[in-house]
């Protein structure tokens, strides 16, 4: 794969942001997109434009069928069993809302405990927060190591009679840490305990297989694949989709309304209510194909060099800190330097065109665990470069420079 | 955008070596500021004698550069004034911070207005706005005996 061509694909990299080449580290948070995606959104709006699942006009069929293109697209490359088990929603964000409402309005009942760990971002905490107010569950938190990662041992340390979910993180958007989900499925799964993943950091940058992960629910963000804003996924297997209650109340997720009573649609209908972000869902096929044609194992590789290259480098300069050393990491690198602070760290890199992100990045449990109030992160892309690295490295000195490290 | 405008040497120096960091014991006012986004936190402490003089100011907290250089500078500033001067003083920086060029109250010396407006620099850089203002409305609650713990995302 030739990056040079990848990046080209991407328009933000033709002009200059504020005078400088865009060095974009910010991917964990968002990525770019690529030319094929915006161009599918303007394309649809302007020749396509209909809402789906309704009418029988023209229009409305085939954007009926673009729309569920991209369900079974999503459900190859995921290997799910059954394109039925793909939900679209607004975002993981929306997706692990789902899970934990539908789950916790059917299965949780005071004193049950859910079991996340210390590395989850906030949209894997806040859902089961709500479930602890409203019906007193407990929350409990598997705890990371020195390494910043998250063994199966202290998944299974956390594990009582009580435990009813289980809901982890993929890969770290702090530490980088990929955890042995495939371990923790099958630990969960020996004494029936289902699996939640949140795969915000997986899906872009990791070779996935449901069937293999058999996990029960895996969370995707559309964003964070190359994809538009306002699109995520829901992966839940088929017998949670049709056993759990809707999740909003709306057009098109029922079958029959009465002012006696309601019956609810067949999957996926049943939890896509009201009219669903159909732009985005059509252009994130885009986005798959996209990956598709790099190709995972290429993505995965580029950016595992990129990692390699960067730890090296960081490594060396003199007061730069990294947090975590995860022995299976994926292509993001915190780090704090003794003296600066995350903030002013992401202010003096912006000057010259680096973008990184400073703060909690949605992660205050592991800040606090970590004893630091904010870090500052860079994390890669495809269209990441060496030289984007060494442009790091020297705005990192500079910073140094004016703070007189 | 100049960084040296945003970095000027007095707030390296504050940033760095924050005066009047820590607590004292009998403060009579107090309150909590935070910024959710970026985890900073400030928490002011101040006494107010029989005549509403500020007789003793301090902070806790940590943040970055300009936030722990604007509260090191501003408690530096208003100890020995008197609260309604305080608030003149709130108001004129926080204006200045927002929207005018210069700072116009009577109640600061030149050479005072020299080191606030050092802090002008953020006004470029529309992110960083909060680092310097926290401190700031978090003195306004203290006052006011607010027990609203003061965020800088609404």
């Amino acid at each position: 794969m030739n990056i040079d061509d990848i990046k080209r694909e991407f328009p933000i990299f033709d002009d200059k942001i504020q005078n400088n080449d865009l060095v974009y580290l910010d991917s964990a948070n968002s990525s770019q997109k690529p030319r094929v995606v915006v161009d599918r959104i303007y394309d649809f709006y302007t020749k396509e434009f209909s809402n789906v699942g309704r009418s029988v006009h023209y229009l409305a069929v085939a954007a009926t069928n673009l729309y569920e293109q991209t369900r079974v697209s999503v459900q190859k490359y995921i290997n799910a069993k059954d394109k039925d088990e793909i939900v679209f929603t607004k975002g993981a964000t929306e997706a692990i809302n789902l899970v934990a409402n539908t789950f916790g309005q059917k299965y949780l009942s005071e004193g049950d405990e859910v079991l996340l760990t210390e590395l989850e971002h906030h949209s894997n905490y806040v859902p089961w927060h709500f479930l602890r107010k409203a019906k007193n569950i407990k929350i409990e938190f598997a705890e990371i190591n020195d390494d910043g990662e998250v063994t199966l041992e202290a998944i299974e340390k956390k594990i009582t009679n009580k435990t009813k979910i289980i809901s982890v993180s993929h890969l770290s958007n702090v530490t980088g840490a990929i955890l042995p989900i495939k371990e923790i499925v099958e630990l969960a799964h020996s004494k029936n305990i289902p699996v939640l993943i949140d795969g915000c950091q997986g899906a872009p940058h990791l070779r996935l297989d449901m069937q293999d992960i058999d996990c029960d629910f895996y969370a995707i963000s559309g964003h964070k694949m190359y994809g538009p804003t306002g699109i995520g996924v829901l992966y839940a297997k088929k017998k949670w989709l049709e056993d759990l209650p809707p999740y909003q109340g709306g057009g098109g997720m029922i079958n029959e309304v009465k002012k006696e009573g309601i019956t609810y649609g067949e999957l996926p209908n049943k939890y896509e209510a009201g009219t669903m972000a159909t732009a985005q869902v059509i252009a994130f096929n885009e986005s798959i194909k996209f990956m598709e044609k790099i190709g995972i194992k290429n993505i995965e590789k580029h950016e595992k060099e990129l990692l390699d290259y960067g730890l090296e480098k960081l490594r060396k300069n003199n007061s730069v800190n990294i947090i975590g050393n995860p022995k299976e990491k994926g292509g993001v690198i915190s780090f704090t330097i003794e003296g600066v602070h995350p903030h002013d760290i992401a202010t003096i890199l912006d000057e010259d065109g680096v973008a990184i992100r400073a703060g909690h990045h949605c992660c205050q449990i592991l800040h606090d665990k970590l004893n630091l109030p904010a870090t500052a992160r860079a994390s890669f892309g495809v269209y990441n470069t060496k030289d984007d690295i060494d442009k790091l490295d020297e705005a990192i000195n500079k910073c140094k420079k004016i703070f007189n490290l | 955008m100049d960084l040296k405008d945003l970095y000027q040497e007095i707030i390296l120096d504050h940033g760095k070596n924050p005066r009047n960091l820590g607590k004292f014991d009998n403060y009579n006012k107090d309150a909590k500021g935070n910024n959710p986004l970026c985890g900073d936190n400030v928490h002011v402490y101040l006494r107010l004698n029989e005549n509403k003089k500020v007789e003793d100011i301090a902070f806790e907290g940590h943040g970055c550069a300009i936030s722990m250089a604007s509260a090191s500078i501003m408690t530096d500033m208003v100890r020995g004034k008197e609260e309604k001067e305080v608030k003149e003083i709130i108001t004129d920086f926080l204006g200045m911070i927002k929207e005018k060029d210069s700072l116009e109250t009577n109640i600061l010396k030149d050479d005072e207005k020299t080191k606030l407006m050092s802090l002008s620099g953020v006004k470029q850089y529309p992110m960083r706005v909060k680092c310097a203002t926290l401190s700031w409305h978090t003195l306004t609650s203290a006052l006011d005996n607010s027990d609203q713990i003061v965020k800088t995302e609404e």
